[in-house]
């Protein structure tokens, strides 16, 4: 037998929060960075996971989707890590906790 | 033969689009480019539309639609389409033909102005926009539409960014007009909630076919009257009136296009397009919503030919007559005359664009001089743009016969005093004309007339570029009436899909002698007072009361916008004390949570040196900080506010 | 048998995940996500997306990981300085999100469906899709990719002084 889509869904929602708690407490910009990653991962597993357990998964439709999430996670990490040297550059640091500039 | 049906509608909107875009994208430096391919793409709309036309003309009332799927979620689906019936074959016709004139006037009256190519970007943007209100077959798509027509106003009347006064009409026209479509957006979705689609036409399931109508019953009044809240504010009913006049600060071509072929129209054509939802369940005609209309139109037709009567700036006068002819026309709507108002709509689309462009030439002659007191005697030194301008005057004030204007108004009369209703309209309808007939006399006696004033001396007749557009316009609103006559009332027959007859004994009606004197008696009374360029009551009470325009606007700021701002303000208070003091505390309670683990690190400090050293650190700085401005806070507060939703749904379930 | 199989890769999955999000050297954590990023490819063969599983490993393993380890390596004179408030609030709101979905997917009655067959899918029905139904999203995928190729390269490139 295979696991149930609940179970499934489960572990996403795992795999989601731990991203939220990388992003919520870390204060390096790039632990910041992977947990969006992972949050990131856990939404395109659900794509993929709902997929399968449609009635029909005839049409590719989860999977394709889930592609071309994975490129455009592709790019954001690419420019997300360009601002992370970017930011360092200007403030020799990577710390959020330094780069409040929303700060009213 | 070469038709356009309405699989390919699509095409006359998307050509001046690409236009725009190739314009914005290409054209930056390259005036001529730029102006030639806005001019071609609009030759091309109107060859397009001329095609579209033909298949109308097959039969009375022949249309066509098509639809597709936008979108599906679930069960549901969205779907859009296009139209192509005679009341959008005329206005495609009506808006391209104008459109052209005014962008090759254009070309010559903004010849020196450096943002040249996006202004023409702009323009070739706006007909864009108005050319999908009108092809549009559904509500949602013509709402889309609308909002793009709304934004490319905001851009053109807005051009001048350099001009404080351009950027807050600009900024007018865009919220004032959003006021009304806040109205037309609920009525959209309850329209939508009803029948399970915005289609207007759809093999018998469309919204507005007897089908849809059933559907929507008692609540038709409402939703109605919410969409016409977009058409109020669109067209500049009363009360939203207040931004069109604002607007001349913008160019004059696009004043022309704003006030003549585009925008204003859209609010009009709305109403008739959605009509059967107006009628619906009407009783001789009448209904509580079609009421609604003619009061509006009554009341912004008569308050704005008074306050033209007392403007003394060239395009403001021409302003508020756009207002009352706008009026007029929701009047003629409202008492059931829907091809006399669109005819109206269509000839006002004409000659209003002459008479707005002949202001522009007299002000591009003047150096940009628009005060009608510091002009005089013009029609010696601008013959051409005097001859256009007094046929776009006598169109306007219904001059008989030859002028187009006089038969859709006499027409719009004709109906109106049928209105089992209430005979006031009539008779109020009757008063606008003769003060049309008295503003404009006032207008023509001052800038054309009478001895030269300050800046009229050293006047010149505007290039060919800006006069030949006149001449056209000219000709085409005096052609225009051939197709509007009582006895052949071609135009009429084509809107309400009848087969037209020639009967050469209707010419002739009571109507048309009444509407004679109207007008005789609104220009001789106009001659009798203004004949010698000085306007007689310009120092009393009354006509400072209506300079000021009644004092709508400072009634407005009193009000309405002082209460936004009142608004503003609390929540500013509640953001800077309230919220921020909830932060802060929250903020309090950490650092007290950060003491107590201090204490915890400097116990620890024994075991661990330098882990602690650095805790400590960290932790002064994360004391000093005080919690503000952090992402990463914001986010926490994201999800403790997913968690609050979450909770609440368990709880209400 | 494949009951056993998910479990294993599930937890395979989390605990890396929990140990890139915890690790204190930055180095550690992100091999440590490169390990969830391959127990998610795991996931993706499990469930018979082979092809999204093998784009995961190139894309997430082979690109994003080393990109990371690369801006480590860029940054590097940096100390952490995570206090255990931080820890505490984060993973408080965390655990507390956590456990409303969890209540949620509990609740919720549209889940309980079965799975239909293992459904196979070709790469070449992949490549076809994309190259039919979905030309227009892989263009303007296309046009994003080079977008933030050069946005990437401006924002590194040196400030002018």
């Amino acid at each position: 037998m295979t696991p149930t889509l609940p179970v499934f869904l489960i572990v996403s929602s795992a795999l989601f929060c731990l991203g939220l708690f990388a992003a919520l407490s870390r204060r390096h910009a790039i632990f910041i960075l992977i947990g969006i990653e992972l949050m990131l991962s856990a939404a395109n597993l659900n794509f993929v996971v709902f997929w399968r357990f449609h009635p029909t998964p005839v049409e590719p439709t989860g999977v394709m989707v889930a592609i071309f999430s994975i490129a455009i996670a592709a790019a954001e990490a690419a420019v997300g890590l360009a601002l992370v040297i970017a930011v360092y550059r200007h403030y020799r640091t990577t710390n959020v906790d330094k780069l409040n500039q929303l700060k009213g | 033969m070469i038709t356009l049906d309405a699989d390919h509608a699509w095409l006359i909107p998307a050509v001046p689009l690409a236009c725009a875009l190739f314009v914005l994208a290409f054209g930056k430096s390259r005036h001529w480019l730029a102006a030639s391919t806005a001019i071609v793409g609009q030759i091309v709309a109107f060859g397009l539309a001329l095609l579209a036309f033909l298949p109308t003309l097959r039969a009375p009332g022949a249309s066509s639609l098509h639809n597709f799927t936008w979108f599906t979620f679930g069960e549901q689906s969205l779907r859009l389409g296009w139209l192509l019936d005679p009341l959008t074959a005329a206005m495609l016709l009506m808006i391209t033909f104008v459109a052209l004139w005014i962008f090759i006037f254009s070309a010559g009256y903004m010849a020196a102005d450096k943002n040249f190519s996006r202004f023409f970007a702009y323009l070739s943007f706006f007909t864009a926009a108005m050319l999908g209100v009108v092809i549009a077959n559904s509500l949602l798509l013509l709402f889309i539409c609308w909002e793009l027509v709304g934004l490319a106003s905001y851009l053109l009347i807005g051009f001048w960014i350099d001009r404080p006064s351009a950027a807050a009409a600009a900024k007018k026209a865009f919220v004032t007009t959003r006021i009304g479509d806040i109205g037309f957006f609920l009525g959209l979705l309850w329209l939508y909630h009803s029948t399970g689609t915005t289609l207007f036409y759809d093999n018998g399931s469309g919204a507005i076919e007897p089908q849809g109508l059933l559907l929507i019953g008692g609540s038709s009044t409402a939703i109605s009257l919410l969409i016409f809240c977009g058409a109020v504010g669109k067209s500049g009913q009363f009360p939203l009136h207040t931004w069109l006049p604002d607007a001349m600060e913008g160019p004059t071509p696009v004043s022309a296009l704003i006030h003549a072929a585009t925008m204003v129209a859209a609010g009009v054509f709305l109403v008739a397009r959605v009509y059967p939802l107006f009628a619906f369940g009407a009783i001789h005609g009448v209904t509580s919503s079609l009421s609604v209309v003619v009061w509006i139109g009554v009341i912004t037709a008569l308050m704005s030919s008074l306050i033209a009567l007392a403007q003394w700036d060239i395009k403001r006068i021409l302003a508020y007559s756009t207002v009352s002819q706008l009026g007029l026309m929701m009047v003629s709507l409202g008492v059931g005359g829907v091809a006399a108002g669109i005819a109206h709509l269509i000839a006002h689309g004409f000659f209003k664009a002459l008479l707005f462009l002949g202001a522009g030439s007299v002000i591009h002659g003047l150096h940009h001089e628009q005060d009608i007191r510091a002009m005089g005697g013009l029609r010696k030194r601008m013959p051409v743009t005097f001859l256009t301008y007094a046929i776009g005057m006598m169109a306007l004030s219904g001059v008989p016969l030859l002028f187009s204007g006089a038969w859709t108004k006499e027409e719009i009369l004709h109906a109106t005093s049928h209105w089992p209703v209430s005979p006031a309209p009539y008779f109020l309808s009757m008063l606008g004309v003769i003060l049309t007939g008295l503003y404009m006399t006032r207008q023509m006696i001052f800038v054309f007339f009478g001895r030269e004033r300050a800046a009229a001396s050293h006047a010149h007749e505007s290039p060919p570029k800006m006069t030949v557009p006149l001449v056209i316009l000219a000709l085409g609103t005096v052609g225009l009436s051939v197709i509007l006559t009582p006895a052949w009332p071609w135009l009429h027959s084509y809107l309400t899909s009848e087969p037209v007859v020639f009967r050469s004994g209707s010419l002739i009606q009571p109507m048309l002698l009444v509407s004679l004197l109207l007008v005789a008696l609104g220009i001789g009374l106009g001659v009798l007072f203004y004949r010698n360029g000085i306007d007689p009551f310009a120092s009393s009470a009354i006509f400072s009361f209506l300079h000021r325009r009644m004092y709508l606007d400072e009634l407005y700021d009193a009000t309405v916008v002082h209460l936004a701002r009142t608004g503003a303000w609390l929540s500013d208070i509640m953001d800077r004390y309230f919220w921020d003091g909830l932060v802060r505390g929250v903020g309090f309670i950490a650092e007290t949570v950060g003491l107590v683990s201090k204490g915890i690190d400097e116990q620890g400090l024994n075991a661990g040196a330098d882990e602690s050293a650095s805790g400590t650190r960290g932790l002064g700085a994360f004391i000093a900080r005080g919690h503000s401005g952090q992402v990463q806070t914001y986010l926490g507060v994201i999800g403790v506010g997913m968690l609050a939703l979450l909770l609440l749904y368990a709880w209400l379930r | 048998m494949s009951s056993v199989a998910f479990v294993f890769i599930a937890i395979l999955t989390l605990a890396a995940a929990l140990a890139a999000v915890t690790l204190r050297r930055l180095i550690h954590a992100a091999l440590m996500l490169a390990l969830s990023f391959l127990g998610l490819a795991a996931f993706y063969f499990f469930v018979g997306a082979e092809f999204v599983g093998l784009v995961q490993i190139f894309v997430y393993v082979g690109a994003v990981a080393i990109l990371i380890v690369f801006t480590i390596l860029l940054t590097r004179r940096e100390t952490e300085t995570t206090k255990p408030l931080h820890w505490f609030a984060g993973g408080a709101i965390a655990l507390l999100v956590f456990v409303a979905l969890a209540w949620a997917i509990s609740q919720s009655p549209a889940l309980a469906v079965s799975a239909s067959p293992r459904p196979s899918i070709s790469v070449k029905q992949i490549g076809e899709t994309l190259m039919t139904g979905y030309v227009w999203p892989l263009l303007c995928l296309g046009l994003l990719l080079t977008a933030a190729l050069i946005g990437a390269l401006v924002l590194v490139m040196e400030e002018k002084r």
